[in-house]
């Protein structure tokens, strides 16, 4: 069983406030296999981000990681050291943030922000050989050599989230966590962007961590799909089973409010507004907006359950 | 039929700095023509990608910035020749609704802010009572519940809720029309649905044409019965929706249908069909030509010497593309009247229930 590349363990992200912590992932755990794709949707708010950040120690004050395991490999990220963490980024792990485009240091040339990547993780190369490496790079995502010497404002939208994909696997990792990498783009971009990620991560067999809301996108790139609402996962299933037969209410309510090229005008939404995170609701956090809701759902909290081989659910209706 | 709003020939061009000597000149908008009918409310999609020009479309609609050349008209009254009275009231009858629901709040003001402000600014109501209870009533009819959003500052209501106080703004006024500009871009798929459901029944029970600006071919498809895809400022394809979506003619259209990501894990999308868009292979350059001309899977030489006219397909869909130059050309606003003359007549035919 150790074909996985990446464990997390019952992650808990508070940020502190005035009112007292904002639980925003709260025991999340999920395995990454090598190579795997796994998706991670949810609406806003529901914690998805706060996972992608936390797995890159990046969670910034008032927030905190409460406690809880990120398996690398066999080495837990939360006990490293800053430095040795700082290492292990664009090595190991790297992440491809929200609105990455926006990322990229805008007066500095493509090649340079590649360069202090390298240079940041001991690498001492030749120009000669570095100009090589980021030219065959820049192919890599379907970019021009010439790429490198611009600017990020000479480059469209799509070229500079694929100079973000670039820049994230410029030290071959382990694993690439993209958090919603084409939520600016329009769908014929979207689709050239996705399929530069997949033919990289194949390239690098790397697994991926898609973060994002479009189950569309998700349908179309991912293998595993773990859905999180008001910071827990409620269900863990291989894609085509949670399309075809969705177990968790919520993951049901989300299907269905899809809309399709199949049918016209049946607008279906989540009726309710997600919950507050400050302030809960008992038992199943889902409770007050379910449909199929029973006496004890408002006062036991339902753990997460394999219900089949690979298919995972938190709810009442699958057993306590 | 008589025309409510149009857009006769627009163009828009943009100076796209570059310079104190050099101007470079970005043209948003190029011989644009549209037409929504007054006899009956329709719905209609503006689609195609970031840049194609359809936030300029929407803006220029509105009458906020003004076209190069080519006139805005509502109700045959050019809306740059407008009395203030007439302007007042098109800025009435025509609404819009933007992309981002954070951006159009003042933080500091309660949501109840811009509830009020139309009220007041175009006397709506005799009394405070009054416009209580017309704030009241336009709340409910979008979904919200008065007592939870009123009093409230916009930060503390979702993306959704914030989405529906505007449409409710809209409704305030009993407008003609409203332009929704990407209104669902920004909010969670879980409430689009709302969202969307709460435009229909602006269409359906209080009989507003909607203008529907988008990049989501699948929501325009839910939503819409005809649509404009936008390519650059160019019109590619106009025309029913249930046939351009599911029959696309232009090669534009067709790769915009075919990179939906459709909800579907067992039809993924197909490899290597994709061609590499014109950013990658050197341009053959598309000045006075096709300008989809670059990436297209189908160029021929014909393309590059003179923009494709639209060229009608059937009585409800025209497409620029000399893939079909045999076939007789025609204005975009003509097949807009068609479709929206089938339609009155399909309406005319069943007897509202």
């Amino acid at each position: 069983m150790n074909s996985d590349i990446l464990r997390v363990q019952d992650l808990r992200v508070y940020y502190d406030t005035p009112a007292g912590p904002v639980k925003a992932v709260d025991g999340v755990s999920f395995p990454l296999k090598q190579g795997g794709r796994l998706g991670l949707v949810g609406e806003s708010g529901s914690g998805k981000s706060t996972t992608a950040l936390a797995i890159m120690r990046l969670i910034k004050p008032p927030g905190r990681v409460e406690g809880g395991q990120i398996l690398l490999g066999d080495q837990d990220l939360l006990k490293l050291s800053d430095e040795a963490m700082r290492k292990l980024r664009f090595d190991q792990i790297s992440l491809i943030p929200q609105g990455a485009m926006n990322s990229l240091n805008p007066v500095m040339r493509i090649k340079q922000q590649i360069i202090d990547i390298v240079n940041s993780h001991d690498g001492d190369y030749s120009e000669a050989k570095l100009n090589e490496s980021i030219g065959q790079l820049l192919l890599t995502v379907g970019l021009r050599p010439e790429v490198a010497t611009m600017y990020p404002h000479e480059l469209s939208g799509g070229m500079k989230q694929r100079v973000c994909i670039a820049m994230a696997i410029t030290l071959r990792p382990k694993v690439i966590i993209a958090d919603e990498p084409t939520s600016a783009l329009d769908v014929v971009v979207q689709r050239q962007v996705m399929e530069t990620l997949g033919k990289v991560q194949d390239d690098l067999g790397a697994a991926v961590i898609l973060v994002g809301h479009d189950m569309g996108l998700m349908a179309q790139f991912v293998d595993y799909i773990g859905v999180m609402y008001a910071g827990k996962l409620v269900e863990i299933a291989p894609v085509e089973e949670i399309f075809r037969e969705p177990q968790h209410p919520y993951t049901q309510l989300l299907i269905s409010s899809i809309p399709s090229l199949e049918s016209k005008r049946l607008f279906k939404g989540i009726p309710g507004v997600a919950p507050s995170l400050l302030n809960p609701p008992s038992g199943c956090s889902f409770h007050p907006r379910c449909p199929q809701v029973m006496g004890h759902c408002s006062s036991q909290v339902p753990n997460l359950k394999e219900i089949n081989p690979g298919r995972w659910v938190s709810c009442h209706l699958h057993g306590v | 039929m008589s025309e409510l709003l149009e857009a006769r020939q627009i163009t828009k061009v943009f100076d796209a700095g570059g310079g104190l000597f050099k101007r470079d000149q970005t043209v948003a908008l190029d011989d644009f023509s549209m037409s929504i009918i007054a006899d009956r409310p329709s719905i209609t999609a503006i689609a195609g990608e970031s840049g194609s020009g359809k936030t300029t479309l929407a803006r220029l609609l509105l009458g906020i910035i003004q076209p190069t050349s080519g006139d805005i008209l509502y109700q045959g009254k050019n809306l740059q020749q407008m009395s203030q009275e007439e302007w007042k009231v098109f800025r009435r009858e025509v609404q819009a609704i933007f992309q981002d629901p954070f951006e159009v709040y003042n933080p500091f003001y309660k949501v109840d802010h811009v509830l009020t402000t139309p009220v007041a600014k175009f006397n709506l109501a005799d009394s405070r009572a009054d416009a209580r209870e017309l704030i009241e009533n336009a709340l409910r009819g979008v979904g919200l519940r008065p007592e939870e959003t009123l009093g409230r500052y916009p930060h503390q209501l979702s993306g959704g809720q914030r989405q529906r106080v505007m449409i409710a703004r809209a409704l305030l006024l009993r407008p003609r029309i409203i332009l929704a500009d990407e209104p669902v871009s920004m909010v969670d798929a879980s409430l689009r649905a709302t969202i969307l459901e709460s435009l229909l029944k602006l269409n359906q029970e209080l009989g507003i044409s909607l203008v529907y600006i988008t990049h989501d071919l699948t929501t325009a498809y839910q939503l819409c019965e005809s649509i404009v895809i936008l390519y650059q400022g160019c019109v590619a394809e106009v025309g029913d929706i249930e046939l351009v979506i599911k029959n696309p003619q232009h090669p534009y259209t067709q790769l915009l249908v075919a990179s939906i990501p459709l909800p579907n894990p067992e039809i993924r999308w197909e490899q290597g069909e994709q061609r590499q868009s014109k950013s990658e292979t050197a341009p053959r350059g598309t000045q006075g030509g096709c300008k989809f001309a670059d990436r297209c899977p189908h160029v021929m030489d014909i393309c590059y010497d003179a923009p494709p006219p639209l060229f009608r397909l059937d009585e409800g869909r025209a497409t620029a593309c000399f893939l079909h130059k045999e076939l007789p050309t025609v204005q975009a606003t003509e097949v807009m009247d068609t479709l929206a003359q089938r339609a009155f007549r399909k309406a005319q035919a069943v007897p509202a229930v």
